[in-house]
């Protein structure tokens, strides 16, 4: 693969999307794409968005799958408002992403899917590539598919294996086109087809014929570079959310040294955090598929009072129908971590797409006074700190913890520092064993004053038999009680426990210190929010930033930052939850910015809405 | 396992300090009488013994004994007993339950615990009515029953429980009846022996809702005629009858004279118990109890806890080590 002279440009950022058929292998793509990008050390950010269907009809727009990622020689926020460069692997995928593309993008199409009837499944009465649809941009056709199948022609594969491999070829092209280091791939592929070697050698001969064509032919003159992003040093991996949740609860269990049981049921999108759990049974790790959401919770909880590290997973939906055992276990006040991957709803909505609008039900979503924690994960890669805290908050103070992640962070991916097991936060539990009663009976319900937890004593311990369930209890004993006065004081006691929880405060970014407003954010919109505050700087403007990981309890001191600027805005991706709870606690007139379409902000439409704020109030 | 003699433990070391708050004269309180005769027989220290339950009359049984318990909510009690369980294999986990709670709310809970073969001992206290909520009809209550949700009399046709579990591969199954404490404890100590889930099905008579429910195969001068008693390797007869297998049919049925069909209940086809089974309807005609069915597989908790220690037995290093290895698996790259 040596280089022929081809004129090499800089650039400081470029984002890339890889759209195909379902069956294209765009996030695969994607995937390896981003890994090579890794590997060069540019900052990424990713996004994959794919249909509910598995398989919807080939060369369908409801089939369309594809792969966004962000790559730059700084450090980046988003995987990007719209792609510079759009991989079209049919007329679908063509069609399906052409309104997003700005003007003069380039756009890498496989001619050979252009046939009249794969332009009639999508409505194309003449192809765009003919009838000048494409004028202002900057269009590379490439037979992506026949040329894939000439270069391996001798390999003696069949001829829909070697189709196959046509995303390996547009991979190589892009590989090539941007300079990226390819050896990661290709070892890849050994890994990925080890039980088919015919398959290892046509994916990297394909790979390496695109790189090939590339480097050789004339439609293509120039190469880019993006160099390396000045990041902290250290190690570091790419990491999807989902992937990075799964870790920080195995890095939970082990910090704990207890054994972690998860119940689960498949939903989308939160399915991969029980594939990924399932392969780490060396840890200690029981997973278990329930028969349903409210077994799978059931479980996790009676694995909980068992002495181990109960975890649940899963969507909206599941919530609701585990909000039942959620209030057993406020009652029961036993250690429990639900993790909801939130996606568009109501019922079964958009299980694909993204969305915020399950707070309202984490936290207020269940019968009687049911206070317990909940935190969001602001990114990817955060989501491995967020799993620890949510375990570290349901071990020390006995607690169900809610985790809101959602679809954006799930499936994203960005770079991530690996962090020192050894700093990690020791959550090692003590369990009760002795009578904490100076008559030498064991009161299951007397509080340690400091964190106002209950005793976790669990079966097998002698001496410290005792009944607990889900009717109201009288202080200290357990004992079941009607008495009113004593049912005041344990709704109240149950409600103070979690308000005492300390978190830390929440931080504000102001770099100006003299912004008049405050945007206020939540969860996965840390991203979008501070790339539209970072561009609104950068033209001079000034802004604050604060981004909440505590939802319940809210950081001490967040009344008073609210109060100190004249105007705050929450941007959200939902009709205004955390702006009515903004407002009922703290009676600040928060100002609501919601997008409710499935998809996540762009800084571009967060940017323009604040801009209009700072400028005219 | 400490023997019983080394624990000394009595029915006595059984009762919790709390007051049996059920209907004076509810079959509950001869079922717990029994349970807590029973307990020490098993050997095992009150502290590695879990009662779960989940809601109704029945369901207040943990608070009454002197073990682990947790009163839970209504229908779930398999549920969070196999989170128990399974993460838990030194624990002898009971589950106590009714018609209501096993076979409505909790009916998808049931079966799949029974699926999966999870090391639990599930006690259902059949009555055939609500009792908590106040006497509404039950999935056990015959049909055309007349109650106060039902006062035309309930359109839906009951559940056989035995039949159920059957269907839902039980590897366990056995019936009894709440006044009969001799064989209520055989039945208990046959559950208890069982590995894997263990269903067992006691009629209780609700003398409130329902009273005389079971009268027919529980009256002296009635019962003889109507209550099948199922030993193991034992001719099935009772009264003047037997139960025989009629050539060229399936199922059992009853007659008079016959030859009577020898009873094992370790006949791996369950069609054997679910045509045992079938001899008894709501109206209680022919009702065997016993062990209809007591065959081994390998349990849930076993399968997993193999898993678990197949997986552990090949890694090396601590656990912070294989943390460390784990998070930095995949392409990694260093910057300096």
């Amino acid at each position: 693969m040596a280089a022929p002279a081809k004129r090499v440009e800089q650039l400081d950022r470029v984002v890339i999307r890889f759209a195909g058929d379902s069956g294209d292998g765009m996030q695969l793509t994607g995937d390896r794409f981003t890994s090579e990008t890794a590997q060069l050390g540019n900052d990424i950010s990713t996004l994959p968005n794919f249909p509910a269907e598995i398989r919807a009809p080939a060369g369908t727009l409801p089939g369309v799958s594809s792969f966004q990622v962000h790559f730059a020689d700084y450090d980046i926020l988003t995987p990007g408002d719209a792609p510079n460069v759009l991989v079209a692997m049919n007329p679908a995928a063509l069609k399906a992403n052409l309104a997003e593309l700005p003007a003069g993008a380039d756009i890498i199409v496989n001619t050979d899917e252009f046939t009249r009837r794969n332009l009639a499944k999508v409505g194309y009465p003449v192809s765009p590539l003919e009838d000048g649809t494409l004028a202002g941009y900057a269009v590379h056709p490439v037979a992506l598919t026949s040329m894939t199948v000439g270069a391996l022609a001798d390999l003696g594969i069949s001829k829909k294996d070697a189709e196959r491999a046509k995303n390996m070829f547009a991979l190589g092209l892009l590989s090539w086109m941007y300079s990226r280091p390819f050896e990661s791939t290709l070892r890849f592929l050994e890994r990925k087809f080890a039980k088919r070697p015919e398959l290892v050698e046509a994916n990297q001969t394909a790979f390496r014929a695109g790189w090939n064509y590339g480097e050789t032919t004339e439609a293509f003159s120039v190469r880019y570079e993006v160099k390396p992003a000045r990041m902290r040093p250290g190690t570091y991996r790419n990491i999807t959310g989902n992937q990075a949740l799964s870790l920080g609860l195995v890095a939970a269990a082990v910090r704990a040294k207890l054994p972690l049981f998860l119940g689960a049921y498949p939903i989308t999108p939160a399915s991969d955090i029980l594939h990924e759990l399932s392969k780490h049974k060396r840890f200690g790790i029981t997973t278990m598929q329930a028969e349903d959401e409210i077994a799978a919770i059931g479980a996790a909880l009676g694995a909980s009072y068992g002495g181990a590290l109960g975890v649940t997973t899963t969507s909206g939906p599941g919530v609701a129908l585990k909000s039942e055992t959620v209030s057993l276990a406020i009652a029961l006040e036993l250690p429990l971590v639900i993790v909801d991957v939130q996606r568009a709803g109501p019922s079964t909505g958009m299980p694909t797409k993204t969305e915020q609008a399950d707070l309202n039900l984490a936290l207020y979503g269940r019968h009687g006074e049911a206070p317990l924690a909940v935190i969001a994960p602001k990114s990817p890669s955060d989501c491995f700190h967020a799993a620890l805290e949510a375990a570290r908050i349901a071990l020390t103070y006995r607690t169900p913890v809610i985790l809101l992640s959602d679809n954006y962070v799930a499936n994203g991916s960005e770079p991530w520092l690996l962090p020192s097991v050894d700093e990690l936060p020791d959550l090692a539990v003590p369990f009760a064993t002795a009578p904490n009663s100076p008559d030498g009976r064991f009161l299951p319900y007397l509080r340690d004053p400091e964190t106002l937890a209950r005793p976790w004593a669990v079966p097998g311990t002698p001496g410290l038999e005792h009944r607990i369930g889900g009717l109201e209890k009288a202080d200290k004993t357990g004992d079941i009680s009607y008495d009113p006065a004593n049912h005041e004081f344990m709704v109240r006691t149950r409600a103070a426990r979690i308000e005492a929880i300390p978190v830390p405060d929440v931080d504000v970014d102001d770099p100006d210190e003299n912004a008049r407003v405050l945007v206020l954010g939540w969860g996965s919109t840390y991203g979008p929010i501070g790339a539209a505050c970072r561009a609104l700087r950068q033209r001079g403007l000034t802004i604050a930033q604060a981004h909440l990981r505590h939802l319940s309890p809210l950081p001490r001191n967040l009344g008073e930052v609210l109060r100190s600027y004249e105007k705050v805005v929450v941007p959200e991706m939902n009709l205004g939850q955390l702006a009515h709870v903004i407002r009922a606690r703290y009676l600040v007139d928060a100002v609501p910015f919601n997008q409710i379409s499935g998809l996540p902000f762009t800084a571009a439409t967060l940017e323009n809405m604040l801009e209009d704020v700072v400028k005219n109030g | 396992m400490a023997s019983p003699v080394a624990l000394k433990l009595t029915a006595k070391d059984f009762k919790s300090d709390q007051e049996v708050r059920w209907c004076p004269g509810c079959g509950d309180y001869a079922i717990l009488a029994a349970v807590q005769g029973f307990m020490p027989e098993l050997g095992i220290p009150r502290e590695n013994i879990v009662f779960v339950s989940g809601i109704g009359c029945s369901s207040r049984f943990p608070y009454y004994m002197n073990t682990y318990g947790v009163h839970s909510i209504h229908g779930r009690a398999p549920a969070i007993a196999t989170g128990l369980s399974a993460s838990r294999p030194d624990l002898s986990v009971w589950v106590v339950t009714g018609d209501g709670d096993a076979l409505s709310i909790g009916g998808n809970h049931l079966i799949h615990a029974l699926r999966r073969n999870v090391n639990l001992k599930i006690l259902l206290f059949n009555n055939r009515i609500y009792g908590l909520t106040k006497g509404q009809y039950s999935p056990t209550s015959e049909l055309g029953k007349i109650t106060k949700s039902t006062p035309a009399g309930s359109a839906d046709s009951p559940f056989n429980p035995i039949s159920l579990a059957l269907g839902a591969e039980a590897t366990f199954v056995a019936r009894t009846i709440d006044s009969d404490r001799k064989h209520l404890q055989s039945v208990l100590r046959a559950a208890a022996a069982h590995e894997g889930s263990a269903f067992v099905e006691i009629y209780q008579n609700c003398n409130i809702f329902n009273d005389g429910a079971f009268d027919l195969i529980k009256d002296a001068d009635t019962r003889d005629e109507h209550l099948i008693r199922l030993e193991q390797g034992q001719p099935i007869t009772f009264g003047r009858f037997s139960v025989v297998h009629p050539e060229g049919s399936f199922g059992l049925k009853v007659q008079e004279g016959g030859t009577p069909i020898v009873h094992d209940a370790t006949v791996d086809d369950p069609a054997y118990a679910f045509a045992l089974s079938r001899l008894s309807g709501s109206d209680l005609n022919t009702t065997p109890i016993g062990v209809f069915r007591d065959v081994q597989r390998p349990s849930y908790d076993e399968i997993v806890r193999k898993q678990l220690l197949d997986a552990q037995a090949s890694v090396s290093g601590t656990p912070e080590e294989m943390l460390n290895d784990l998070l930095g698996s995949g392409d990694t790259w260093t910057i300096l």
